[in-house]
């Protein structure tokens, strides 16, 4: 235990002593911060929306004919309340709920004016903001449709509620986005790195001649960035709180909860690729080549996973930032608790465990 | 009591097997000073690394302080030290930290075994608030020299200790390494220097992966019956040619400020060379009978 002590202090040493990596470590979350500060656009294909039709008249099978005609949308339909309707959502699959009311027909033929209810989950902003804009084209097409021959016009007023993040507030969508990127990086590159580098000047040879198991020197080296990637959650989630104005809506303590898995999960792949690379250029290339553009990609934070053919919506599902990107989401917008991440939670564990099962398994005890 | 013991070692790398050390068997006595001497690439470093568990050989077996070294891994691991041929410290760390880490690591302290390191410290103590990175060659060899005895090891291996360092250090640090063998520490060293082969107990010449001659020093020395001659001339160059060309030269080659040859015959006919030599119009020529040192014998050994 001294010994591990030991060597956890002499990492810290290397940390704050070096002053790249230090403004690598706290320079680069401020930064993306306010680099993705700017929301992206995105196409919405195949959303699924969820209908529930309380008229059943004509003038409603129309509409969701129209809507269904559509390529955005993929529709199912179900009679629900409102309250079972914010529990579909909570579940995380639909986008949007079409709400017609009961007599929406004859409202639209006595008093030529029908309302029609929009629900998006906004979570994120872009998302939402482009389905509720196809629905409401698509509505008024409708509407320009039947009121071709007519003298007095007919009117549908979509109705529109966004949930979840009512402001349409840019940064829900990037800061869960942000802190898996950032995570991402500072987990698997550093501790990738720093592994290596012990390589790469020889002393690993020295510490390989000692009576200290080599196992434990790859935990001693991951320790470190362990409380330094805790410390840029807390760093984080500040600026988001304080600067941002967005408040954490689910519980702090399972956020961190989360977060710790996560940063677990990214410090195994970090020391599978050191055990495998023998440069620490060669290192950052694989940590930034394999992990920046597969979690910008594929984590959903930059690109709607769902627009994404087949074989990539597969590819990303072996992405754990997709995996921890939902869950800080659901905790921080939504303010789910655990009994709705737990499949997900069960998935990043699952790939903590096989990563750190496949390092220990090729964990070189000798230099070749 | 052997130390250390390697039998019919043979180590390859690659795909192509490249042969780095070829069918190689010695002993090493327990508190002994022994030196592998040899160019870069004669597979000195490969020793090092099979003897320290760093590597495995090919074939050939080798045992430390009785512990074989692919079985006993860990035992090895425990009681050697070791120092490679880089400097292999943590850089960014100073003097004092480096030492009570490597200290903690192998689950001691520096005040435990602080009179082994006393004399080789008291000499870096000044600067031990100066990271590792911001010494001196002479003060980082000696630094690592701490690290390696801070946990009393019965076996030191030195890959190639004074590489790079200045004369003065140099040979401050062999001093130390007779302190140490007092100590009952058994020392084993490589070197490319020559003239530090003559300050080991005992020596083994090596080039290609093969061990050409293991001796003491003065034996390989003595083992040199040629008579051998030092020449000079202010034209050096040309005096080399010459050497090569004259048909009584058995060997010659530079060696300093001097050419080095030996003769057939033992060089019964002086005056002829002597004649030889003003023919080709080499000036200032000076002709002296020497003593073979531990580089001629490698160098005639090489032939």
């Amino acid at each position: 235990m001294k010994q591990f002590i030991s060597f956890v202090r002499k990492e810290f040493y290397h940390v704050l002593r070096d002053r790249r990596t230090l403004l690598i470590l706290f320079g680069m979350p401020i930064a993306q911060i306010l680099l993705f500060g700017f929301a992206l656009t995105n196409e919405v294909k195949d959303s699924e929306i969820l209908v529930v039709d309380y008229a059943k008249d004509n003038a409603s099978q129309q509409i969701l004919t129209h809507i269904g005609a559509s390529r955005y949308f993929k529709i199912s339909k179900a009679a629900l309340t409102q309250k079972e309707i914010m529990s579909t959502f909570q579940a995380g699959k639909i986008k949007a709920v079409v709400v017609i009311p009961v007599n929406f027909n004859e409202d639209l033929l006595h008093s030529n004016k029908a309302q029609i209810q929009l629900i998006a989950d906004a979570t994120d902003i872009n998302t939402a903001n482009m389905i509720i804009n196809y629905l409401s084209a698509i509505i008024l097409e409708y509407q320009n449709q039947i009121n071709e021959n007519l003298e007095i016009p007919y009117q549908i007023i979509p109705e529109t509620r966004f949930l979840y993040n009512p402001q349409l507030k840019g940064a829900p969508g990037f800061v869960p986005g942000v802190m898996a990127l950032v995570l991402m990086l500072v987990s698997v590159m550093m501790t990738a790195i720093s592994i290596v580098r012990e390589k790469e000047t020889g002393t690993m040879e020295i510490l390989l001649v000692s009576p200290f198991k080599p196992v434990l020197v790859i935990f001693a080296k991951a320790f470190p960035y362990l409380i330094l990637s805790l410390i840029n959650v807390t760093a984080i989630l500040l600026l988001s709180v304080f600067v941002l104005d967005l408040p954490v809506k689910g519980s702090v303590p399972l956020l961190f909860a989360e977060s710790t898995l996560f940063i677990i999960t990214c410090l195994a792949l970090g020391i599978f690729i050191s055990i495998k690379t023998d440069s620490q250029q060669f290192a950052m290339l694989i940590s930034l080549m394999g992990m920046l553009l597969p979690t910008m990609m594929f984590s959903g934070f930059l690109f709607p996973i769902e627009n994404m053919p087949l074989p990539l919506q597969i590819i990303s599902n072996m992405v754990p930032s997709k995996w921890y990107y939902i869950i800080v989401k659901s905790i921080m917008i939504k303010g789910l608790g655990f009994s709705s991440l737990w499949k997900e939670t069960l998935i990043l564990l699952g790939m903590t465990l096989f990563l750190l099962a496949i390092s220990l398994k090729n964990f070189k005890i000798r230099l070749q | 009591m052997e130390a250390v013991v390697v039998q019919n070692m043979t180590k390859t790398y690659g795909k192509e097997k490249t042969l780095a050390v070829d069918n190689i068997s010695f002993s090493v006595a327990k508190g002994e000073l022994f030196g592998l001497i040899g160019p870069d690439g004669a597979g000195k470093t490969s020793i090092f690394r099979i003897l320290t568990t760093l590597l495995l050989a090919d074939s050939g077996t080798a045992s430390v302080d009785g512990f074989d070294v692919v079985k006993d891994f860990k035992s090895i691991r425990n009681t050697v030290g070791y120092m490679p041929v880089k400097f292999s410290l943590y850089q960014d760390l100073t003097i004092e930290e480096n030492l009570s880490f490597f200290a903690t690591v192998f689950g001691t302290t520096i005040e435990a075994n602080y009179d082994l390191i006393k004399d080789i410290y008291v000499q870096i103590e000044p600067f031990k608030k100066r990271r590792a990175g911001k010494l001196s060659g002479g003060m980082k060899q000696k630094l690592a020299l701490c690290c390696a005895l801070i946990h009393k090891p019965t076996t030191l291996f030195l890959d190639e200790p004074t590489t790079g360092v200045d004369p003065v250090s140099r040979k401050e640090f062999w001093e130390m390494l007779r302190r140490l063998k007092e100590q009952n520490i058994t020392i084993i060293v490589s070197t490319p220097y020559m003239d530090e082969a003559s300050l080991c107990d005992r020596i083994a010449l090596m080039q290609g992966g093969k061990i050409l001659s293991i001796d003491t020093p003065d034996d390989i020395v003595k083992a040199y019956r040629e008579k051998l001659y030092a020449i000079k001339a202010n034209e050096m160059y040309p005096l080399l040619k010459v050497l090569e060309n004259y048909p009584g030269t058995l060997n010659s080659y530079a060696f300093g400020e001097y050419a080095h040859a030996t003769f057939k015959d033992q060089m019964k006919n002086m005056e002829e060379f002597e004649r030889f030599l003003a023919e080709k119009q080499l000036t200032g020529v000076e002709i002296k009978s020497i003593e073979a040192t531990i580089e001629d014998s490698f160098i005639k050994l090489l032939h």
